[in-house]
Order: structure tokens, then sequence, then C-alpha cells
């Protein structure tokens, strides 16, 4: 089981919320050295104005965060744990630049008074004694082999997204990773989710109004990186002194464990929704059977009154057929619509992988036969 | 598969000018030991970290992550007006050949000219949220901005180093001096006549570069930004990245060949070693019979046929399974 540490929880919407609002008054008139940076009250300023539809259109990110998210997981992170950690940045007119990070302890029995809000206060507060944003933009977490769409991360990313309008999560694929390429996406819910979540209610027909299906629950924002001057500096003396990479993962042409694993989890999740499909399925019978069973009491109710009344007695009372008749609970919605969006995200994985392999599939055998 | 441009880069050259302060170094602890320990490591570990040996623990091998300099290189670009470098500590681990650092933050410090002050309460409350996440990393020493060392830093590292048995110091020149970004490690030692009063001298330390492989992966799409104009670039696709790959084997297999006509034609005079290389890179290639390729091939090919169908089918069934449950 995946033991999922929810990094915002209500009484921390109030505190970054609280936050925000004394770090603008500050940024307004102090002498504290965050007035060096320049983002910060702009920005802040600016944030808050921006509204509407999709606020964030794209997500550029510091080199040193992808770094450090990756540090985090290598040493942090084993087998199916996840790790998580706090995005902080700025939001500049439709973009979001993240420009730091830091990670979340694990949660582990043992520290039962940890007190995640207070870690976050601090660290928050001593990262703006050196000037670094402040400012809570979003969350990252590590994923195994793509399975992110849960409900654990549904609620984390709405308090977030309710608190902040711009936030994202970045769901971090070491796996993929690994095999040669950085695989980093980040994620918002839509409009039309976040509309939903709000009001809590996740009945058939709520979301049947909301018009949600399971691609429209979470919208990909477009990554850029970007580097200052400096760091483009330290990566050539970088480049200068260290070993040319030897392993080059990315043109191995083993495929089948990968494979076998991802289809692995897609098959437990394709048990689930039929699970799911069937306890549907059982609703709409019982609920049919019922309006059978009504409409059967209420013809005989009609005959026998008609016989009363040929016989000359008084009709008996119309009863209230909602209170005999049940009506049997609707299964909820959202964990189907969960489950067939992590499908998707599966098989959109699988894919992109099938894609690659086969195209150096093709190229192992044109040089075969070239060789021939 | 051995690249062949191995033999070529095989050590990274460590800075400047420590070999040839090396040799004389490694001799200099050896005498100052009888009376060095004694007093240099009385300053007690406030740490509970492992039971160190002698002058330096580590030999002569500082390990870092890249992670690291970015980090520096961030605070550096966000230090306070008017100051001219920042400094904050190093943290890592200890291991019986080499120190290798892997996590740092920058410590808020005040520097004029006849007085340094730095805010050890904000370092140490650091250490602590940062031993929350990796309890494994111990202080291993701090580091400086700027190309030089100066006498404030003898201060600096006197508090570090009852913060830590023997720090180490780093520095990243970032005011760009020779056009390089030198990056050097250092350790002190005492250093003068014995009985007297002791000076302290920082002897340089080989800095090596240590990756984890997701980390070399995540540093080779960084420095892409190096080569594009406005310095942004975005994550490439499933066959760009691939195609890029090949690319790369591509420029290293025509430089192997370069090397090889060079023997040929004599401009360059033959190296057994890189021979041997040579060697087994051909040897590595397998051998195999055409028809046995092709079965292979095609078994894989359709492995990933079928994979690519049953994800298409799937998804096809769960849209539509969303159509019939909104009827």
């Amino acid at each position: 089981m995946l033991k999922i540490l929810v990094p915002v929880t209500k009484r921390m919407k109030n505190i970054l919320l609280g936050n925000r609002m004394a770090s603008r008054k500050e940024g307004t008139g102090s002498a504290t050295p965050s007035s060096s940076s320049t983002s910060g009250p702009a920005g802040k300023g600016k944030g808050k104005g921006g509204s509407g539809d999709s606020a964030v259109k794209q997500v550029q990110i510091d080199g040193l965060v992808v770094l450090k998210i990756i540090k985090h997981y290598q040493e942090e992170g084993q087998g199916t744990e996840v790790v998580q950690g706090v995005l902080l940045g700025l939001v500049v007119e439709d973009r979001l630049e993240i420009t730091n990070c830091f990670p979340f302890p694990q949660h582990t029995e043992d520290d039962a008074d940890f007190d995640e809000v207070q870690y976050q206060m601090e660290m928050m507060r001593s990262l703006r004694h050196v000037n670094i944003d402040h400012l809570h933009v979003g969350w990252y977490q590590s994923t195994y082999y793509g399975s992110f769409v849960t409900r654990a991360l549904l609620d984390s990313q709405f308090s977030y997204q309710h608190a902040i309008e711009e936030s994202v999560v970045l769901i971090y694929d070491p796996i993929k990773t690994a095999q040669g390429s950085l695989s980093l996406k980040a994620y918002r819910l839509t409009p039309k989710l976040m509309e939903v979540c709000k009001e809590k209610d996740f009945s058939p027909e709520a979301l049947k109004k909301g018009n949600i299906t399971f691609e429209h629950m979470f919208e990909e924002v477009p990554i850029v990186i970007k580097n200052s001057h400096l760091i483009n500096v330290l990566m050539w003396e970088l480049e200068k002194k260290s070993a040319v990479a030897d392993k080059h993962e990315l043109l191995s042409l083993a495929s089948s464990n990968h494979l076998g694993k991802n289809l692995q989890l897609l098959m437990d999740r394709v048990d689930e929704m039929s699970q799911d499909i069937v306890k549907y399925n059982t609703y709409m019978r019982n609920t049919s059977k019922q309006q059978q069973q009504k409409h059967q009491y209420q013809q005989r109710r009609q005959q026998e009154n008609m016989q009363r009344q040929s016989r000359g007695e008084p009709p008996l009372p119309e009863e209230d057929l909602s209170k005999l008749f049940k009506p049997p609970q609707p299964p909820a919605r959202m964990d189907s619509l969960l489950i067939a969006g992590q499908i998707n995200t599966y098989c959109q994985n699988i894919k992109e992988f099938t894609a690659q392999n086969l195209g150096k599939l093709f190229m192992a055998q044109a040089l075969q036969e070239y060789n021939n | 598969m051995a690249t062949p441009t191995v033999p070529a880069s095989a050590p990274p050259a460590a800075p400047a000018p420590a070999t040839a302060a090396a040799p004389a170094s490694a001799s200099a602890p050896a005498p100052a030991s009888p009376t060095a320990p004694a007093p240099a490591q009385t300053p007690a570990q406030s740490l509970p970290g492992p039971a160190l040996p002698g002058p330096f623990p580590g030999g002569r091998v500082v390990r870092l992550h890249p992670v690291i300099l970015a980090s520096i290189v961030d605070s550096y670009e966000r230090r306070n007006e008017g100051a001219a470098r920042v400094i904050g500590t190093l943290l890592g681990t200890v291991d019986k050949h080499s120190v290798e650092v892997t996590n740092c933050f920058s410590v808020p410090h005040n520097e004029s000219e006849d007085e340094v002050a730095v805010d050890m309460e904000f370092a140490k409350n650091m250490y602590e949220l940062h031993k929350k996440v990796s309890p494994n990393e111990l202080i291993l020493g701090w580091y400086a901005t700027g190309h030089d060392i100066t006498e404030h830093s003898v201060l600096i590292h006197e508090y570090y180093s009852r913060e830590a048995p023997n720090p180490i110091h780093l520095t990243v020149d970032t005011s760009l001096q020779n056009g390089r970004m030198s990056i050097k490690a250092y350790v002190s030692t005492l250093m003068g006549v014995p009985g007297r009063t002791m000076g302290v001298m920082f002897t340089p330390l080989t800095v090596k570069y240590a990756y984890y492989d997701t980390e070399r992966i995540g540093v080779d799409l960084i420095m892409k930004t190096c080569f594009s104009p406005n310095r942004v670039i975005g994550l490439s696709s499933d066959l760009q990245q691939v195609g890029g790959a090949s690319a790369r084997i591509q420029d290293a297999l025509s430089t192997v060949l370069q090397y090889a006509e060079d023997v040929l034609s004599g401009k360059v005079s033959a190296d057994n070693t890189v021979g041997r290389f040579l060697m087994s890179l051909v040897n590595q290639v397998p051998k195999i019979v055409p028809d046995d390729f092709e079965t292979m091939l095609n078994s894989n090919i359709n492995d990933l046929l079928m994979v690519t169908y049953l994800a298409n089918l799937t998804q096809s069934q769960i849209a539509l399974n969303e159509k019939l449950v909104n009827l």
C-alpha cells in the first residue's frame, strides 16, 4: 500500500493564505532583504489579480529544481514509496516560474508528534532570510510507473488550487528517467473539476451536469527549463570536467521487463474498473426492478380502489410510495472517474514506450541489414 | 558497451595548482600530526558522527554532486545588496576513501573590513530541518563564493570546525577570474613551528564529480540550455530523444574512426591501451545468424504491436463506458 502524505490540510490552507497576506504587507514597506529579490511583491500582485480559465499556460522550471527533485527521489525513495515536496516560485503573467523547492520528510509511524505545518512554515521562514522565493506555488511527487491518479492526489491538488489559483503538481517519474530521458509533467485540475470539488457533490447527477469525462479531469501544462547565465557557465565547467556518460540507457533494446510491469498495473486497474461496472449494472437493475414494483403496486392499488368503489366502500388512502420503496443508493462516480483517468494515463505511457521501442528496433534492423 | 572516448578523458583534471602542492602536503600532516590532532580535535564533535581517525578522514578526494554547485550559484545570484560573497553549509556523508557532498544550504552572514558575523542560529535550525528529511547527512564543512581565501574565511572555518571534525572548505569562483568558474576544495592543516603559535594553512583537495544515473540524465538535459538563444528548452518527445541519443553515438563513432585513420596514416602515434579498447569494442557486437536475428526482431515487434493494440482497445473501452454511463 502506498503511504501518501497529504501535504496540505485545511488549516494549512488558511495559513497559506494568511502567509501570503502577511508577506504582501511586509513586502510593500519593509527593510527585510527580500526587497532585493526583484520578483517578490510584483509577482504576488499579479498572481492575486490573474484569474480566469486556465491561469497558467506554461510552467518554467529552473535547472536547480530539476536536480533537487532527482536527488530527493534518489536518496529517499525506494520502490513504491512516493516522495513529496513543495515548490516555490512566483507567477509572471501566464507563466508559472518555479525557482526552488524543498523536500518533505516521509511520514513514519514513530514521528507521531511531527508537525508538517510547522516544518513547512519554518522552512519557508528560513528560506526567506536567504532571499529565496518563499511563495508556495505547488508541490511535486514521484510516481511508480505512472500511477498517480488517486483520490489523495486529487484532494491535495484541490486544496492547493483552491488556496493558490496557479498551483501545479509536478509528477516526476524516476523509472522512466532512468531509462534515458527526463520525465517531468505538470498537471492542474480543470476548472470544471474544481467546480465539482467545491460543491463536494460527487453524485452522478452533479458529474453529468458538469459534463466531466475522465479526459477532462487533469490538464497538462507544458514545461520549459530555464537557466540563468551563471548556471550556464557552471554547466560548461561541468561538461569540461566530468567524464562522458558511459551508459546509453536510452538506446537499450530490452523492453520486456518494463512493459511487463506496466501491463500488470494496467490489468489491476482494469479489474477494478470491471468491478465498478458490475456495481453500476446492479444498481441500474435494482432501480428498474424497483420502478416495476412501484408500477405494479400502483396498479394493484387502483384495481382495489375500483373494486371497493363498486362495492361502495371508501377507497384506501394513498400511501407514500417513496417510503415503501426506498430507492437504492447510486454508486459513487468519482472513483470510477479516477480509475478511468488512471487507465488512460497508463495507456498513454505504454503507447509512448512502444513507439520509442519500435523506432529502436527498426534502427537495429537497418544496421543489421547494412552489415549483411 | 565501452565508449571509445573513455581513455581520452580518463581522470577529470584536478583543479589548478593542486598537483604540485599535493605530494608536499601529503607529507606535511605526518610530522604535524603528533602535535596537531590534540588541540585541533578537542573543540569537541557536536555531532554523533563516526569516529574519524587521523587529520583528514576521507583520503584526499571530495566528490561533489552537481545539485550543490547549482544551489551555490543560485544563492549567489540572490545575495543581499552589498554582499560580495555568500557562504553556506555543506552536508553529506563520509566514506573511508572519500567524502561525498550531497546537499547544502546558504547561511546569512555579514562581512565588513574588520568583522564577520555569521547567523549561527539559522545554520543550526536549517540543519535540524534538513535532518528530518535525510537523517544520514552530516555537516561536512562550508562553502564560499569568490576566488580566494580571505582572513574572514579562517574565522568562519574555525566556527565550522566546532560543528564537524576537520571541515572542508569549498570555493566556487563566481567572479569568473581567468574566464573560468573554478571550483576548489580545501582542508585546513596547522602549520608553523611546533611549540609556538600555530597558523592555519588551507591545503587543496581533489574534487571529483559524482552523479547518480538519473542525475546524469538531468544534467545532460539542463546543459542544453547553453545552446538555446533565450536559455529555454522544452522537454522532447519520445522519438526525438531516440534521435538525439543516436546522434550522440554517431558523433562518438566518428571520433573513433577519425582517430583510427590518423593512426593508420601515421599522424598520431598508436597507443596500445586505446587499441585494446577498440578491440573489445569491435568484439562486443554480437555475431548473430541473420535468421535468428530476424526471428528475434519479429517477435519483439509483434509484442510491441500487440501491446499498442491492447492499449488502444482499452482506451476506447473506457471512452465507451463513459458515454454509456452518462446516458
